[in-house]
C-alpha cells in the first residue's frame, strides 16, 4: 500500500485551496528553473528511467513517446497537447487534478514542453467540464501573472504558452489523432497512422499528446528522482496511480495508490468494501468501460497494474474500477456499454459504425433471452470482425467488454435464452 | 428529439455576435497560429449557442462560418458531429441525466424516472413553459459521485430521487441550487472522511 510520504496528489480531494500560494506550500513550482537547467536529455532520460507509462489508458512508455519527437526543431514548431477529454465511462481522475491540483499539471506542461522543445501547449478539456476548465484557467492565469509560464518561464529563458481548448461532447476525441482533428476545427475522426503525431501532428507539426495524470506526475518524478518513482509498484508497472472506484461499493471514491495494489485491498481499504461484503461480489471492470470484466474468482487476488490485468485477460486502462455486486444484471450492464460505443462511434470505419449497432441490438435481445444459443457464437465472431479492423481503438474497445461477458458469463446468457424458449413453449402449449 | 430536424428553420432571425462576444471571439482566435482560425470554430459555436439561448440556429452556424472564413459545410459538419451543440431550441434549464454504467449501477433509472415524473416530460422533450428540457446522456466523468446529472454548466452529484425533486423545484422557483455532491461530500473523497478544513463529517446527508 502507498505510504503518505510517497503520495503525489496531496490535495486531490480539494480540502485545501488549489491556488498558487497553497500549491507552492505543497511543493509545486519548487525550483522549477533548476530542473529546466539540467536539460532536455536529462529530463527525457529520467522519465524513461522512472518507468512511467501513459495514464490515459494505453500504458505506453512516456519517456519513449517523448523521445520520438525530433531532437532539433526544424521549420515546423513543436506542440505539446494535453488530453483532458476524460470520457471513458468510470473515469473521473483528471477532473480532480484540473480543479484541485492544477499547478501540478501546469508545471508538468512546462517541463514536458521544454523536454520536447515545444513553446506552445494546448489543453483539450471535454466541453462538459466547464467548471473544471474555469478552475484550470484561473490557475493558468495565476501562473502567467507569477512569471511561471509565458515569456522566460520561471526565469529559464524558455517561452511557454498554455491555451485551454474546450471540446463539445464526443468520446472519440479522447483518441489522440481525433483530438488533433478536433483541435484543428474538424469533426473528431481519427487519422490513419503512420504518420504518427510526433512526425505529423497538430497543423502538420511534430506533436506529443499526453494524458493529464501522466503530465501532472512529471514534476514529482524530476524532483524526487526516477529511482524514487520506480521503487513504487512492480517492475514495468511503477509509480503511483489514481484509482476511481465506483459502483456497488460502500464508499465510492478516488484514491491514489501504488501500482500493483491488490484489487481486493483497494476496494476494502479505500472504498469501504463491496456492498454486502466481498462474497456478494459478482464482477469488476477494472480499467474503464473498454476493458473486459473479471468475475469474482479473478478479483480475489489480482493486482492492479498493466501486466497483471493483461495476464488476467483484462486491462488497467484508466484504472476506473467499476464494481458490480450479485444484484447486477450483468448482461444488461454490458448491453449499456455496447449502446455507449454505438453512440460514440464516429462512423468513419464500417466495421465499427455497423458493428457497434449490430452488437448492441443482439445483446439487447440476449439480455431478455430473445435469441438462439448459437447466436452467442455469432456475436463472439462479430466482435472478432470488429476488433483490429478499424483505424482507432474504439472498435476494439467496443468488442472487448462483450468478449469478456461471453468468456465469463456464457452460462448466464444460455440460461436466459433457454428460459425464454421454455416460456414461449408453455405459451404455445 | 421533438420538432423539426436541423436546417429547416430558415425563417429564424439573423445572428450576429454581441459586442462582448465579438471581443471574446477575437481573444479565442488569438490562441491559434496565424491562418489556423478554423481551430476556433468549436469555442465560437459555443459562444454563439450561449448568446442564442442555448441552441444553434442555421443563421448562427452560417454566421460562424463566414466569421472564420470557412466553407459553411465544414461548420455544419462540426455543429452536427458534437453532441453539445443543440440544433433545436432547448428549455432554460437543460437537465442531462447520465445513465452510463457507473450511474446505472447506483440508480440512474430512478433518477431519470424522477425527472420525467416531476417535469411531466419524456426524454428529449421540453416542458410547455420552456423551463426544462430533459436529456439522457453518456458518461459525464463524475463516476465516483454517481448518480449524477448536469444542468447548464453545473454537475449535481450523489443524487437521490428526493434531492432531484428538491433541485428541480428550486430551479422552477427561480432559485440556484447548490451544485456538487448532494450528500455533503467535498468532492471525490470516501463518504465520512473528515474534512480537515471544516472538521465536519461529510457522511450523513447534511449539505
Amino acid at each position: 500500500m502507498l505510504q503518505d510520504k510517497d503520495r503525489i496528489f496531496t490535495n486531490i480531494y480539494g480540502f485545501e485551496s488549489s491556488a498558487l500560494a497553497e500549491a507552492r506550500a505543497r511543493g509545486d513550482w519548487d525550483a522549477t528553473r533548476d530542473l529546466i537547467t539540467k536539460g532536455r536529455e536529462w529530463m527525457v532520460e529520467e522519465v524513461k528511467q522512472s518507468g512511467l507509462r501513459g495514464r490515459g489508458g494505453a500504458g505506453f512508455s512516456t519517456g519513449m513517446k517523448w523521445s520520438f519527437m525530433p531532437k532539433q526543431v526544424g521549420p515546423r514548431p513543436h506542440y505539446l497537447v494535453i488530453n483532458a477529454d476524460e470520457g471513458e465511462p468510470g473515469t473521473c481522475k483528471d477532473r480532480e487534478i484540473m480543479r484541485h491540483e492544477p499547478h501540478k499539471l501546469i508545471e508538468g506542461c512546462l517541463l514536458a514542453g521544454f523536454a520536447m522543445a515545444a513553446h506552445t501547449c494546448y489543453v483539450y478539456i471535454r466541453g462538459e467540464f466547464r467548471r473544471e476548465a474555469e478552475a484550470f484557467q484561473r490557475a493558468v492565469d495565476e501562473a502567467y501573472d507569477a512569471g511561471l509560464i509565458g515569456r522566460d518561464a520561471c526565469g529559464s529563458g524558455w517561452d511557454f504558452d498554455i491555451h485551454v481548448h474546450l471540446g463539445a461532447g464526443a468520446y472519440i476525441c479522447g483518441e489522440e489523432t481525433a483530438l488533433l482533428e478536433s483541435l484543428e476545427g474538424r469533426k473528431g475522426q481519427p487519422r490513419l497512422k503512420p504518420p504518427f503525431p510526433a512526425g505529423v501532428g497538430l497543423y502538420g507539426c511534430p506533436t506529443t499528446v499526453n494524458n493529464v495524470e501522466t503530465i501532472a506526475v512529471v514534476p514529482a518524478i524530476l524532483r524526487r528522482g526516477s529511482h524514487w518513482f520506480a521503487s513504487i509498484g512492480r517492475p514495468r508497472n511503477t509509480g503511483t496511480k489514481l484509482f476511481n472506484i465506483s459502483g456497488h461499493v460502500n464508499k465510492p471514491c478516488t484514491v491514489e495508490e501504488a501500482m500493483g495494489v491488490p484489487l481486493k485491498a483497494l476496494i476494502e481499504r479505500h472504498a469501504g468494501g463491496v456492498r454486502g461484503g466481498w462474497d456478494n461480489l459478482l464482477a469488476v471492470i477494472p480499467g474503464g468501460s473498454s476493458v473486459p470484466l473479471m468475475p469474482r474468482s479473478v478479483c480475489d487476488d489480482v493486482l492492479m497494474d498493466f501486466d497483471s490485468l493483461r495476464d488476467a485477460q483484462s486491462g488497467l486502462g484508466t484504472a476506473a474500477v467499476m464494481v458490480m455486486d450479485r444484484s447486477t444484471d450483468v448482461v444488461k450492464a454490458i448491453t449499456r456499454l455496447a449502446r455507449f460505443y454505438m453512440h460514440e462511434s464516429c462512423g468513419q470505419c464500417t466495421p465499427c459504425r455497423e458493428g457497434t449497432g449490430w452488437m448492441w441490438r443482439v445483446l439487447a435481445r440476449m439480455a431478455e433471452g430473445r435469441a438462439r444459443v448459437d447466436e452467442i457464437d455469432v456475436l463472439e465472431e462479430v466482435t472478432r470482425q470488429v476488433e483490429g479492423h478499424t483505424i482507432c481503438a474504439l472498435g476494439d474497445a467496443a468488442a472487448w467488454p462483450i468478449q469478456g461477458l461471453i468468456r465469463h458469463f456464457r452460462p448466464e446468457l444460455e440460461r436466459r435464452i433457454r428460459e425464454h424458449e421454455a416460456a414461449a413453449a408453455r405459451r404455445a402449449a | 428529439m421533438t420538432g423539426e430536424t436541423a436546417g429547416h428553420d430558415r425563417a429564424a432571425p439573423a445572428f450576429t455576435f454581441s459586442a462582448e462576444n465579438l471581443k471574446a471571439a477575437r481573444d479565442v482566435i488569438a490562441k491559434y497560429p496565424e491562418g489556423r482560425q478554423a481551430s476556433a470554430v468549436m469555442p465560437l459555436l459555443d459562444l454563439a449557442q450561449r448568446q442564442n439561448g442555448g441552441w444553434l440556429s442555421p443563421a448562427a452556424i452560417e454566421y460562424i462560418a463566414d466569421f472564420l472564413e470557412m466553407p459553411r459545410i465544414r461548420v455544419w459538419e462540426v455543429a452536427t458531429f458534437y453532441t453539445m451543440y443543440k440544433l433545436e431550441p432547448v428549455g432554460r434549464h437543460h437537465v442531462q441525466v447520465c445513465t452510463n454504467l457507473p450511474c446505472w449501477l447506483r440508480g440512474s433509472d430512478a433518477i431519470l424516472g424522477t425527472c420525467r415524473e416531476h417535469l411531466g416530460i419524456r426524454v428529449g422533450e421540453t416542458s410547455e413553459d420552456n423551463l426544462f428540457t430533459l436529456s439522457e446522456v453518456e458518461c459525464l466523468g463524475a463516476c465516483v459521485n454517481a448518480p449524477m446529472m448536469q444542468i447548464g454548466d453545473d454537475y449535481y452529484e450523489d443524487l437521490s430521487p428526493d434531492s432531484v425533486r428538491a433541485i428541480l423545484d428550486d430551479l422552477r422557483a427561480g432559485g440556484t441550487p447548490k451544485p456538487g455532491s448532494q450528500i455533503g461530500r467535498r468532492s471525490c473523497e470516501p463518504v465520512e472522511m473528515p474534512d480537515p478544513a471544516t472538521g465536519t463529517d461529510g457522511g450523513d446527508g447534511g449539505v
